[in-house]
């Protein structure tokens, strides 16, 4: 069981449970994602002030995992530049898609750092990366739907 | 001759295996069975003793290549109550001889108008086939609805069924619910109407002895893997002057009998419609698998998958927040639920950490979700390898997916 406590941990039930920054944007960016594995379905919107992610809020119904990393990537990339975005975009997805057993940068992570236990779950890193691909489509104005599969 | 499921689970090798520690609970038979001994060992004899193409070659390889394959047609047809071997089609699945209906017989049939009826309850391989059909031709595929516990309304798929209706798409068990649909009466409807019938069987084969031709049914596809065979294998049964009146599905070789830039006359039936070297050494081991079948005691069997399905259905609903999807009066093989709180694939890891293997999404089968407007269920499906105590095992899994979202 220790390897469910590290993915189910609090903050991950915490965020699923409450999830932060939902709801629309209007004027927004848009994009929408899901996973038809297992029906996940999510409209990131990501309002841009000049270099500046000015807002992001998400929508959709998910597992925990997705819900949680869609609330924490809402968290993670408020008021950050597009270049530091996309970096942290690059070091989470680098980090979930990782082997097992490669060193993790936890403090560059910092509060994402709890997500990196679906890199024991090779079925669920999809669930985990759904909202930052669709962050990233919204962000480079792709039209068609992200998916997983 | 009694059940013994201890006796039976010692004809399949992976049932003792251990998984993340303890010992597997495979309750996903309705995505694939596990095999038993003989089947492995009929796949494995072949390609050491026999390996070699069929109807090709003189040398002996090739004729016991040969043997073995039309023997395990044979089984295949007395198995399932087929009057000749011509209509029984190897494919590769249920998925392939649907298609193969769709396109070989239905095609040139279609008129733009004309209609198709498939339930709400179907399995996306018996929906897409006929979407795609209906797309080439311009006909109109209607849906026969289902109540809330997940059973056709047959009255509504009567008051489907006219002069347009040219074919009939059903399940014989929905894959997602376990809901036994009253195909008798359906075929009947749909003959009466003058409408072909074509039925999904794939989860009615490993559960129940099926007989073609008291069913009176058009085509009856299923696959081998789901009836304790290997994958890659599955059989198309048709009328044979259906099968007579289709056109070739692929062209290639074993399909015709003289081939000219003039002009290709076809081989006479199954080969017409089995283009290309088969998946022999799966049609061995799909024929080691109804024998397998046909030495069980049906009645016993069938008691046994009864008492875990009904034990399953009452245990499930004492877990609190728990619904079950899809109560259909006759049902089989399945129990389909939802825990409120907590999405099917937190329930599937959860419950793959203790050992269970379940399967969690919307089992290919997403109207059936829509209708019961939920994105996904977890699904428990038995095997008659499966056991009460295994029941046990999932109840005390899903105490674990209670405790770790504090439900």
């Amino acid at each position: 069981m220790s390897d469910l406590r590290e993915l189910y941990q609090e903050v991950i039930l915490d965020h699923s449970r409450r999830p932060r920054n939902t709801g629309t944007l209007s004027g927004a960016r848009r994009a929408a994602g899901d996973n038809p594995l297992c029906g996940d379905r999510l409209t990131v919107y990501v309002a841009v002030d000049g270099d500046t992610v000015r807002d992001v809020r998400f929508e959709g119904a998910g597992c925990a995992i997705s819900t949680a990393s869609a609330s924490l990537m809402t968290e993670a990339v408020r008021g950050c530049s597009l270049g530091d975005t996309e970096a942290i975009f690059d070091r989470f997805h680098t980090a979930i898609t990782s082997e097992t057993d490669a060193p993790l940068d936890i403090d560059a992570l910092g509060k994402l750092a709890v997500l990196t236990g679906v890199r024991q779950y090779p079925m669920r890193v999809k669930c985990a990366s759904l909202a930052w691909h669709t962050l990233r489509a919204a962000l480079h104005g792709a039209t068609a739907p992200v998916t997983t599969e | 001759m009694a059940f013994d499921v201890e006796k039976i689970r010692a004809d399949f090798p992976i049932l003792s295996r251990e998984v993340r520690g303890r010992p597997l609970v495979y309750l996903d038979s309705a995505a694939t069975s596990q095999k038993p001994r003989v089947v492995i060992d009929a796949i494995a004899h072949y390609y050491e003793h026999t390996n070699a193409n069929v109807h090709r070659g003189v040398h002996l390889l090739s004729v016991e290549a040969t043997q073995a394959f039309e023997g395990a047609r044979a089984k295949v047809q007395r198995h399932i109550g087929a009057s000749s071997t011509k209509e029984v089609v190897f494919c590769r699945g249920t998925t392939e001889a649907i298609n193969l209906v769709s396109q070989a017989f239905l095609r040139p049939r279609l008129a733009t108008g004309d209609e198709i009826v498939v339930s709400h309850l179907e399995h996306h391989s018996n929906i897409v086939p006929w979407q795609i059909v209906a797309a080439q031709t311009g006909a109109v595929i209607r849906v026969a609805r289902i109540d809330e516990r997940g059973e056709i309304d047959l009255d509504y798929f009567t008051s489907l069924l006219g002069p347009r209706t040219k074919l009939v798409a059903v399940s014989h068990i929905a894959n997602s619910l376990g809901t036994i649909n009253p195909i008798e009466e359906i075929i009947a409807l749909a003959r009466a109407h003058g409408a072909h019938v074509v039925v999904d069987g794939a989860q009615a084969v490993p559960h129940q002895r099926v007989d073609v031709a008291k069913l009176d049914v058009d085509f009856y596809a299923f696959s081998g893997h789901k009836m304790y065979g290997p994958t890659g294998i599955g059989v198309l049964y048709g009328k044979r002057e259906l099968l007579e009146a289709a056109e070739p599905y692929q062209g290639g070789g074993d399909m015709i009998r003289s081939v000219s830039f003039e002009s290709t006359t076809y081989n006479e039936l199954p080969y017409k419609l089995e283009a290309g070297t088969p998946d022999i050494a799966g049609a061995i081991g799909l024929g080691a698998a109804i024998d397998y079948l046909e030495a069980l005691d049906w009645p016993a069997v069938q008691a046994h998958e009864d008492l875990l399905v009904e034990v399953a259905t009452k245990r499930l609903s004492d877990v609190p927040g728990l619904r079950l999807i899809g109560t259909a009066q006759r049902k089989i093989g399945v129990v389909s639920f939802v825990m409120e709180g907590v999405h099917p694939h937190d329930v599937g890891t959860i419950v793959d950490q203790e050992g269970v293997a379940v399967r969690t999404g919307h089992h290919c089968a997403q109207p059936v979700m829509q209708h019961f407007g939920v994105p996904a269920t977890t699904r428990a499906s038995f095997g008659l390898y499966n056991t009460l105590g295994e029941i046990d095992r999932l109840i005390d899994a899903l105490d674990a997916v209670r405790r770790i979202f504090a439900l």
